[in-house]
Formats: C-alpha cells, structure tokens, sequence
C-alpha cells in the first residue's frame, strides 16, 4: 500500500501530489514539467515535502505533522533513474551488490541469483560499465535498486534514454520482475504505451496537481482527461485472456466480457491474462454490422458519451460488454451518422493496429 | 656514483624527505577541504577559499615569515607543540616540510577539488538511496572518482616542496644537512666563487627528479583513468 499525500513548492506553483493505491504498478502520468519527478524525488527522501505524509505499507517515511522525516539512507526505497547512473569505478557485479551489503540479513527478501537470472545479468558480471550498452546498463541499475530489499521501487523514466527497440526489450524485463518479485511499483513515464502496459492503478498528473487517480482502464477511457492521456496516442485499455492461437496465420484470438479480439501472435499461452490497448484512432463505427470487409474485430456496442464536438475530429466512449474503449471519428462522420448516446453501434478494429507495444502480460 | 658526491646525495635525500613528508601532511586535510569546497554551501565559503588561496598569491617570504612568528620557539603555536608533543619546527628538517606543504597546499586543494566538482552529485544521491551513509558514499564513491584529481594534487604538491625556496630560507634558514634542500643548495653554490660547476650538477639533478615526478604521476594519473573505464 503506497500512500502519499504531500504540498511542495515547486517553481512557480505547489506541486500537489495526492494518491493511494494497493497496486503492484502505479503508473505515474503527465508531461514534462508536471511535477513527476518531484514526487519520486520526495518519496525517495531526496527532496523534502512542505507539509503531508509518505507512507509505504505500515513504514512512515515522512510526517510533516509528526515530525517523522526518515533519511534516504534508510528508507529502503529503491530508484531507477532515467540515466542508469551506475558507479563507474565498478564492475557490474559490486553494482549489484554495493546496495545489499548495506541492508541486514533480516532485511534481505530478494535473492540475488535470482535478479541476476530474471534480468538476464550474469554474462555481464565481471564488466565495468563503460562497456555495457544502454540496455544493459539500465538492466543492472534495476537489478542494483532490487537487489538494495527495497519496500518500493522508483522507476523515473527507465527507458526514456533507451533507442526504440531496446525499449520494448527493458519494458519485457520490466514486466517479468513485476510478476516475479514482490515489490510495488512507482513507475513514472510520460508515455502511454509504456505506462498503460505496466501500470494497475494510474495517477495523472498536470502542473503539479494531481489530476486523476484510479484503475487504469478506467483512466484511459475517460474522456474529460483526454488532453492529458494524449491525442494521438489516446485510446483505452482492456484485459483479456487468451483464447486461441491460429497458427495457420499466425493470429491470436483474445477474448474479454465484450467479445473477441483477433490479433498479431502474441506470445502468451492460453488462458494467461493479457494487457491490449486499443487506441481511439485505430476504433471505426458503423451501424449495421459490414460484410465484406477486411476488418477481423466488429464489436457491437453502445456508444456512451460524445466528447467535445469541435475541429475535425470527435472522440466517442463506447461500452462493450463491460469494457470501455474509445473511438475517433471524424466530425462530419458522426453528423452523417446521426450518432448520439445510447445509440447501439458496431466498432470496428483491425487486427494490425495492434503490435507488440499495445499487448503485455495483464 | 663517480659523479654523486656524499653531499650531493645526502642534499637528494634531504629534499625527497622534506617533499614526501609536506605531501603526507597535506593530503588528508587537502581532501577534506577540497570536498567542504566542492560540496559544501555554508556561508564565509569564500573566506575560506581566499585562505586556503593565500600561500599561492603572497610572497613565499611573507609565508615564510608568518610561520617564523607562529612556529617559532616564541611563537603560540611553536611553543605550545613542543611544551607538550616535544615537536619542533624552527631551524629543523620538520619546519622546511611544513613550509612545503603550506606552499603546496593551494595546489593540491585545487586540483582535488577540480575532480570532485566534475562527480556527477546524482552518483552519491543514487548511493545513499542504496543505503550508504554519508561518509560510507565519501570513501566507496566519491573518494575513488576523484582519484585521478588526487594523483594530479599530488604531484604538483610534490614539484612544488622540491622547489621550495622563499618560506623555507625565512622559516629555517639554509643550514647543511638539516634545512638545506636541493634549490638552497644551488643557491649557496652560485653565491661562492667557482661553485658554478656544482650548482649546474645539483641543477640537472633537480630537472631528473622533476621529469621522474611527472612521468610517474601520469602513470599512476593514467591507471586510475584506465581503473574506471574498462
């Protein structure tokens, strides 16, 4: 349980950072210079709060009130910072371990073989940073914070100075000790694709105040936070179990509470709980179900709300089943349509608007 | 040594005495100093740098003299250390190192503190976050990224007692075989009639132990470098 509420100056503003949550990720959302790092700065004790509390599980790491302001030294809370900003002087291997000769056997909770073997760091032992490439590095610097038995891990920005396809490899990595290990999770990023994938409860974040909080999926298909969630990323979350997989052409088939969902192979047995996101500008509608046509997923549902109807484009939240996803559509399309709430429609997905970025492990 | 007379060495041996000592005395305060300098955000901070700055812009005599006074057998300082640890600096070996080390002082504050400012701060936050204490990050981290700075401090601390000469002939004169280093010796030999042939010797002496100083601390400068990259 991550509970913090606290005020901090912060430039010209207060930053205001107000959440609770029970997750295993929290995903901590908003543009640059929304106060994200703020927050993890003060968690991690290297800033200190004006006035509130920090709270990980029954530790107070910080009290305005009471007085209680623990030392970063001995908070025990873990940060991966968006550099890897390893010890240069030393092999990756007294990386790993510079921060669990510091803690008591009593302490330690998280075996080093197996952080080593999870993150896939021992043929990189005996190697002093400089000759690790950016993955690596940032490989070892998650396995440095784990391996320091923190009660929380800070994750600020970890893939941001990564090249594209070493993020998706980090963000497997990411995803396999958020199963393996049991460590909440504070993971900052200003990018929806990485944050919806990771993240069980999600606060947004907008000039310093905390704008929203609450499950994921819920967050995501929201319509009066699309400004924040992004425009052309905007798009909502769903989970799925895998259904079947059709090897013939080399498509998976996910089924949630609102119906199936034909993907690009995805690397999930059956059954497992998966991740998908489908992102409003990939979601088209009709009202009569189409024959004839390429799309594999036609949805039916019902559209819920209309956002704001103005320049080209308009944004519509639908139910299926219980699920919600978004769609845009043009202005004129909607108008021609007679679209309005309460209306049973079809939406339509293909199946490669999906990619190995929008389906993770749920 | 056909060409190295048994004053010739024992004026070496003198001279690399006093260097090795003034740099042993100087380095652990230097290292404090450079960190509070580089780290530290108190007020009179420039104060102190001024001080600290001061052997390198006054007039090594005026060092020199200021010492006399202070370490003097008379002097507070002087006086009190022999009442009671039995050390004397005035006319001894001890004072010519002591003039090095404060001559040298600057040099080496600078060349430490240099290496310390260009540690990213974010290292020792990331180890404290880690659960090191502040002196526990000082020695693992911060201590070993300045290396090369230290090494570099070092020597020139070192080049600098070699060629001490103003403090060291106004604190303990020029006596042979207790206060009389490499640059006193050249010195006395050029006031002496036919003495040119022996201040050029001691002269080439002092370039040979120079270029041996340097080429050494580059190595070291060099493997330190070489410790942190691979």
């Amino acid at each position: 349980m991550i509970d913090v509420d606290f005020e901090q100056p912060l430039g010209p503003f207060t930053l205001r950072a107000q959440f609770a949550a029970a997750a295993r990720v929290v995903g901590l959302f908003g543009r640059s210079g929304a106060g994200k790092t703020s927050v993890v700065n003060a968690i991690a004790g290297v800033t200190r709060p004006r006035r509130g509390h920090i709270r990980i599980g029954d530790a107070t790491l910080f009290d305005a009130e009471r007085g209680i302001d623990v030392p970063i030294a001995q908070r025990r809370v873990g940060y991966v910072f968006q550099d890897a900003l390893l010890f240069p002087h030393l092999t990756a291997s007294a990386n790993l371990q510079y921060g669990m000769q510091r803690r008591t056997v009593a302490e330690r909770y998280i075996d080093a073989d197996r952080v080593i073997d999870v993150l896939g760091l021992r043929p990189l032992l005996g190697r002093k940073p400089a000759t690790l490439s950016g993955g690596e590095r940032q490989r070892v610097a998650i396995g440095r914070a784990l391996l320091a038995q923190p009660r929380l891990l800070l994750m600020d920005e970890p893939l941001a100075s990564l090249d594209v396809p070493r993020r998706a490899e980090i963000l497997d990595y990411i995803e396999r000790l958020r199963d393996e290990f049991r460590v909440p999770i504070v993971y900052v990023s200003h990018s929806v694709p990485e944050v919806t994938r990771l993240a069980d409860t999600l606060v947004i974040l907008a000039d310093g105040q905390t704008l929203a909080v609450g499950d994921v999926h819920d967050v995501m298909g929201r319509l009066d936070l699309k400004p924040h969630t992004g425009r052309y990323e905007a798009g909502a979350v769903i989970e799925a179990a895998v259904a079947t997989h059709d090897d013939r052409f080399a498509l998976t088939t996910l089924r949630f509470e609102g119906g199936e969902l034909s993907v690009p192979r995805v690397d999930a047995s059956a059954g497992e709980r998966v991740r998908v996101r489908i992102r409003a500008r990939d979601v088209s509608i009709a009202l009569a179900r189409p024959a004839q046509i390429s799309m594999l997923n036609v949805l039916p549902a019902t559209v819920l709300a209309i956002g704001e109807e103005s320049g080209p484009v308009v944004d519509l939240q639908l139910a299926v089943g219980s699920a919600r996803i978004l769609a845009r559509i043009t202005r004129r399309s909607c108008a021609e349509l007679g679209l309005r709430s309460g209306q049973a429609v079809f939406a339509l997905v293909k199946a490669v608007s999906f990619d190995h970025r929008s389906t993770g492990y749920a | 040594m056909p060409w190295l007379s048994a004053d010739d060495v024992g004026i070496i041996l003198l001279s690399l005495k006093v260097a090795f000592v003034a740099v042993a005395l100087s380095l652990p305060p230097a290292v404090i100093v450079a960190y509070v300098l580089a780290r530290g955000r108190f007020p009179g901070k420039s104060l102190v740098d001024a001080v600290v700055h001061l052997p390198l812009v006054l007039p090594p005599v005026v060092v020199g003299f200021a010492l006399l006074v202070l370490f003097g057998k008379r002097g507070p300082i002087g006086s009190w250390l022999e009442a009671w640890f039995g050390v004397v600096f005035a006319f001894r070996w001890t004072g010519a190192a002591l003039a090095s080390a404060i001559m040298g002082f600057p040099l080496m504050v600078r060349a430490i503190r240099l290496s310390i400012e260009a540690i990213d701060t974010r290292l020792e936050t990331a180890a404290r976050t880690l659960g090191g204490s502040t002196a526990w990050v000082f020695a693992s981290i911060t201590l070993p990224l300045a290396l090369p700075g230290i090494v570099t401090g070092v020597l020139l601390s070192f080049a600098r007692a070699l060629g001490e000469f103003g403090a060291t002939i106004t604190f303990v004169s020029n006596i042979p075989g207790e206060t009389q280093t490499l640059p006193l010796a050249i010195y006395t030999f050029t006031q002496v009639p036919g003495g040119d042939a022996q201040a050029l010797r001691l002269s080439a002496i002092a370039v040979v132990l120079s270029i041996a100083a340097l080429v050494a601390s580059e190595a070291l400068a060099r493997r330190a470098r070489a410790a942190q990259a691979s």
